[in-house]
């Protein structure tokens, strides 16, 4: 049996120092270890998008990535971004533009769509349809989601503006 | 699934990683980007007993200019090269060909050496490589060594890489005035491996191209080049009867394998298109 490894990570805020198994990627020691059941597993092959977490500021896939490979770092789940606030217009979007139903796609979702709105605030429709394109939704056909994403670039505009 | 049990180990040299590649031999896996290895262990297509994570190496990171080349080191990360006005100055085949390349998330970890090392014919940076003519620097335990693009790829996922070197850059000519390229594949999705793509560049002599590189991606065991149909384009102007008679050549010349969903067929037919796409946009 391969040795644990010690990780010393911050996940929402919070500093964690625990022992780990190699093997274990990042979103089983969210939702195992941790509790943080946000963040979900579809394919855990990197296709579907619902394990996407933010590491060290930038979105990745949870499944295809170690969770000691987060050691020194900091982690962001739906959960530490739903309480931050940072993304409550996304989610309100969400809501108004019925771009959820079962919920499963819905952190990830939310994840990708923060790092478009902040990185691309200028993205056009066809834009924003790419970049969720990697991340897969059984029920809503995107078009909400699309619509919700394109609410909040439309938003975030006038307010800066 | 998950992944079996393995060690892990995160150096912080080459040399060490060379020493551990030499100790472990195949029961060792280099892990960079992981955005095809984690897929392949999450799989189990793949069982090491040992892990060696290379993305504490700091002297595998970073992209500058040395000289007349571009050195984009092997930890570079998809998103990086997207995001860097020194590639786009100097090489803006590989910005355009970026956003190609499978979603944000896995940009944002997939490295430019893990996609050049595992060598898949339908991805973008080895057919990239190839069209702009650049270097792969390897080292091992005898040092380091440069190898063409050319002679890099050898068969399906096989390059001249040793069992015991890694890559650590990849190098790329400046773009000179007048330097034309393109970039043009057809995938199911965007983000897709393409079904077929091509990389291409030339030089422009008024409006004739020269030393014309066609790399393509999905037709082949390797990123192909129509060696053929470059010599043919050689000092002509891409006009429309030059367009019909590469095409012409380039469908004689290929010989594509087929996938799951497409026949030999339907990928010569689609080649031609984007090469007649391409040469369209060169003489425009
Ligand atoms: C859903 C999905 C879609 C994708 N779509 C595309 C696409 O459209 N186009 C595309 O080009 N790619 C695509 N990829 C692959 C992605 O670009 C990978 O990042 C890339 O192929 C591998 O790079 P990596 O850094 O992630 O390498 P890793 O997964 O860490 O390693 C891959 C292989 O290369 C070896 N390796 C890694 N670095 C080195 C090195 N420096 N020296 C020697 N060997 C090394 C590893 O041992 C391993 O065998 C996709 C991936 C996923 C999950
Ligand atoms: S579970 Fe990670 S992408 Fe599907
Ligand atoms: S809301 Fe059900 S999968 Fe997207």
């Amino acid at each position: 049996m391969a040795d644990l490894h010690p990780l010393h990570v911050t996940v929402n805020g919070q500093a964690h120092r625990c022992s780990i198994a190699p093997r274990t990627h990042l979103v089983d020691f969210l939702r195992e270890d941790l509790g943080l059941k946000g963040s979900h597993l579809g394919c855990e092959h990197g296709v579907c998008g619902a394990c996407t977490v933010e590491l060290n500021g930038q979105i990745v896939r949870g499944c295809l990535t170690l969770a000691v490979q987060a050691d020194g770092g900091s982690v962001q789940t739906i959960e530490g971004l739903s309480q931050s606030g940072v993304i409550r217009d996304l989610q309100q979007a969400f809501v108004a533009r019925n771009a959820l139903q079962c919920g499963f796609c819905t952190s990830g979702m939310l994840m990708a769509a923060k790092e478009l709105v902040e990185t691309r605030p200028e993205a056009t429709r066809a834009e924003v349809r790419e970049w969720i394109s990697g991340n897969y939704c059984r029920c809503t056909g995107y078009h909400a989601i699309v619509d919700a994403i394109c609410d909040v670039l439309r938003q975030r505009k006038e307010t800066q503006a | 699934m998950k992944a079996a049990a393995f060690d892990y180990v995160k150096p912080d040299t080459v040399d060490q990683v060379i020493a551990l590649l030499q100790t472990h031999g195949d029961d060792a896996r280099v892990l960079a980007g992981g955005q095809t290895l984690m897929a392949t262990l999450n799989m189990r297509l793949s069982e090491p007993l040992m892990v060696i994570d290379i993305t504490g190496i700091a002297a595998l990171r970073g992209i500058e200019r040395r000289g007349d080349v571009l050195r984009i080191g092997a930890l570079a990360t998809h998103t990086q090269i997207e995001e860097s006005a020194l590639v786009k100055q100097h090489a803006p085949l590989l910005t355009e060909a970026a956003p190609h390349i499978a979603h944000r998330a896995i940009r944002n970890s997939g490295t430019w050496g893990g996609s050049i090392a595992y060598a898949d014919p339908a991805a973008e940076w080895p057919a990239c490589l190839l069209a702009l003519g650049g270097t792969v620097v390897v080292q091992g335990p005898r040092g380091e060594r440069r190898i063409a693009a050319d002679d890099f790829y050898l068969g399906l996922y096989t390059t001249a890489l040793a069992p015991d070197e890694i890559v650590i850059a990849g190098e790329i000519p400046l773009a000179r005035p007048g330097q034309w390229h393109g970039l043009s594949e057809l995938a199911r999705r965007h983000g897709d491996y393409a079904i077929v793509g091509l990389a291409a560049s030339a030089q422009r002599q008024g409006a004739a191209l020269s030393g014309v590189r066609l790399a393509f991606m999905g037709v082949a065991t390797t990123p192909w080049r129509a060696r053929r149909t470059e010599q043919l384009l050689e000092g002509k102007v891409p006009d429309a009867a030059t367009q019909a008679m590469a095409v012409a050549s380039l469908r004689a010349e290929i010989d594509p394998l087929p996938d799951l969903t497409n026949t030999p067929e339907t990928k010569r037919h689609l080649a031609g298109v984007l090469l007649q796409r391409l040469l369209a946009s060169a003489h425009a």
